[in-house]
């Protein structure tokens, strides 16, 4: 049974559509990522969810009642903003109140809460501290707390870590994994960042101009893209023209020299698409020669001219020797690591 | 850096506003000290101004009960202005910021246009409206049989402080958009998700964190008002004097120089004192906004 329901949502601002038919289901205690490029809808659809925006169709329900209904300061949910939006003449602790004050929960039972709350997120000691008198983390910290010690059926998250620093980034990403994990709040988070949405998420919902590509685990959004669209945006892949050949018995997919046993039901000029991680040099396969080899630690980085176009590959720093720049070389990878789709226009 | 390349920079500053600092010791730091020293002249009707050093002025100033009304009016003038355009502009300025673009843009300049016309003009259009039987307004009134006599606003206080407020709330109404510009756009969804209403969310997230645009308003607003000449002149004339036209007066009607350059002097003392003294207070209270 699904806990948060979006139905058919879609959003209009004048003549333009900016979300469109936006359906998913979410479980209790799931942690879901919206991800795509600025301008995809994502968090028009976040804004609709809190409130601050009307959905033009479909319906919204939380539990299986009517959340469009409700009003914003109703609904019980926790937002965390981009900006963190604290407010700059309280404390953190009287930041992290504030929800509760409306709430009308009695003075010492808000004094504790607000207590563990700030403790949670490793602010303990910073109850009396300006939000301008404290690092873009500790405001991040203090906007979490004040969302969380609601206990807000959802929690919202509009790219809160977009501001911080990469090092920041990444320990914040662990200790939001860690502080979801342990108190359960089912969490929708508004990313940009597909590192952030992969280490992150539970499920993923890749957006594009204002429509869902992708609904899937990390894993599957990654491994089995759904469209052109979700192999570029997650991570970086290689697209090789080619087709298949029906003159021989059995078919055969082709590119370049590169060739094997087509899949099922696709006929004619075809895309197919490559991690860099699981392309290997052999000594059959698609030939290609070795334009720039990239020391990076724990891996390498190849970019390579092949007969079907530019191609990079990522082998892994296992002590073996690696050819050189200038080499030729036969990329080659197994089928089970490509993903093939129809191409148009060939 | 050599020592000459570091002599030259050190004197660089000072040649650069050497310049407007000339000016304005000449226009206004002289000036001032001769009026401060004119203030200690003697003067009498016959024998004119003369320069010794006497406490006469002052003495006069501060024994005769007309002038403390003189002052005390002054002061009570700019104090209700004061009040009365932050008890309207502020509400302005927050309405003007939540209104779309292009009506935005309209409005500001509604309020700030009056700016461009002359303090004058602008006085002398309330005294066409409400000066006397001849008035605009009080001969509609009084024809439509509402009033019998006109609308008591010429030569009353009630009167100045309505001019004067029209002639400062732009000054109100820009320093509290200007506080408003610093807001984070979504404060007020951050309260609403955490279940403020929108009266609390006025109360609670707004006006502490445009109080300091309000308060920066209110010294401008009444250090212009106490120090006003044009509006009290017009409205108030001979009738309704203030601390600026008794000043006025002295000078170039009584021609007792000495006593309308203490009037003045005690004036700029006292405002600046104020001023400088609320200041202090503002940045102390509100320094975490202001950071």
């Amino acid at each position: 049974m699904a806990y948060l329901e979006l139905d058919r949502v879609a959003k209009q601002f004048g003549t333009q559509t900016v979300v469109d038919d936006f359906s998913l289901s979410v479980g209790k205690g799931e942690f879901i990522s919206f991800l795509g490029p600025s301008g995809c809808g994502k968090t028009t659809t976040l804004q609709m969810i809190a409130g601050f925006l009307d959905p033009t169709r479909g319906a919204i329900r939380l539990e299986g009642k009517d959340l469009t209904a409700i009003h914003p300061a109703k609904r019980g949910l926790g937002i965390v903003f981009q900006s963190y939006a604290l407010f700059p003449h309280m404390t953190a602790s009287e930041n992290v109140a504030f929800g509760l004050e409306m709430r009308g929960v009695p003075r010492a039972e808000r004094a504790e809460r607000v207590r563990a709350a700030l403790a949670m997120v490793g602010l303990a000691g910073y109850e009396d501290r300006h939000p301008r008198r404290m690092s873009g983390g500790q405001q991040q910290r203090v906007a979490l707390a004040r969302a969380l010690v609601i206990k807000p059926s959802v929690l919202l998250l509009d790219e809160p870590l977009s501001n911080l620093d990469a090092k920041l980034r990444e320990e914040m990403q662990i200790e939001l994994r860690q502080i979801q994990r342990t108190i359960g709040t089912t969490t929708i988070l508004v990313t940009h960042d597909q590192n952030e949405a992969m280490s992150l998420s539970d499920r993923i919902v890749v957006m594009s101009q204002g429509k869902i590509e992708q609904i899937g685990t990390p894993q599957e959004t990654y491994e089995k893209p759904a469209s052109a669209f979700v192999s570029q945006f997650l991570g970086k892949t290689n697209d090789f023209a080619g087709t298949i050949d029906r003159t021989v018995s059995p078919t055969q997919l082709v590119a370049g020299s590169w060739r094997a046993p087509a899949p099922a039901g696709l006929g004619g000029p075809v895309t197919v698409s490559v991690r860099p991680e699981r392309i290997g040099f052999g000594d059959a396969g698609l030939s290609a020669k070795i334009l720039t080899r990239i020391f990076q630690g724990n891996h390498w980085l190849f970019q390579c001219d092949s007969e079907c176009g530019p191609a990079i590959v990522i082998r892994q720093n296992d002590g073996t020797a690696q050819p050189g720049e200038g080499d030729a070389v036969r990329l080659t990878w197994r089928p089970e690591d490509m993903s093939v789709r129809a191409r148009a226009g060939a | 850096m050599s020592a000459v390349a570091e002599e030259r920079s050190l004197r660089a500053p000072w040649a650069l506003t050497a310049p407007a600092l000339m000016l304005f010791v000449g226009v206004l730091l002289i000036p001032l000290a001769m009026t401060v020293m004119l203030s200690f002249h003697d003067w009498g009707q016959y024998k004119g101004i003369e320069p010794v050093f006497i406490l006469k002025n002052w003495h006069e100033i501060a024994t005769d009960p007309y002038y403390a009304e003189m002052f005390w009016r002054t002061f009570r003038i700019a104090i209700l202005t004061t009040l009365l355009t932050a008890l309207l502009g502020a509400p302005e300025a927050y309405i003007l910021n939540r209104m779309s673009g292009r009506w935005k843009s309209f409005f500001l300049l509604v309020i700030l246009g009056p700016l461009l016309i002359s303090v004058v003009a602008r006085t002398l259009g309330w005294a066409l409206l409400f000066g006397g039987n001849n008035g605009l307004v009080n001969k509609l009134l009084m024809s439509l049989g509402v009033m019998r006599s006109p609308i008591p606003f010429m030569f009353t206080e009630t009167g100045m402080v309505i001019a004067l407020a029209h002639v400062m709330m732009p000054f109100m109404v820009l320093s509290v958009w200007a506080a408003l510009q610093r807001l984070d756009p979504q404060i007020e969804n951050a309260a609403m998700s955490l279940g403020a209403g929108p009266a609390t969310i006025i109360r609670r997230i707004i006006m502490p964190q445009i109080m300091p645009g309000v308060l920066s308003g209110a010294i401008i607003v009444f250090s212009l008002s106490a120090s006003a000449f044009a509006t009290p002149a017009i409205i108030g004339g001979r009738r309704l004097k203030v601390a600026a036209t008794l000043a006025y007066d002295e000078f170039l009607n009584t021609l007792n120089w000495p006593l309308g350059a203490a009037v003045a002097t005690l004036l700029l003392a006292a405002l600046v004192l104020i001023v400088v003294g609320s200041n202090a207070l503002i940045e102390r209270r509100y320094a975490e906004v202001f950071r």
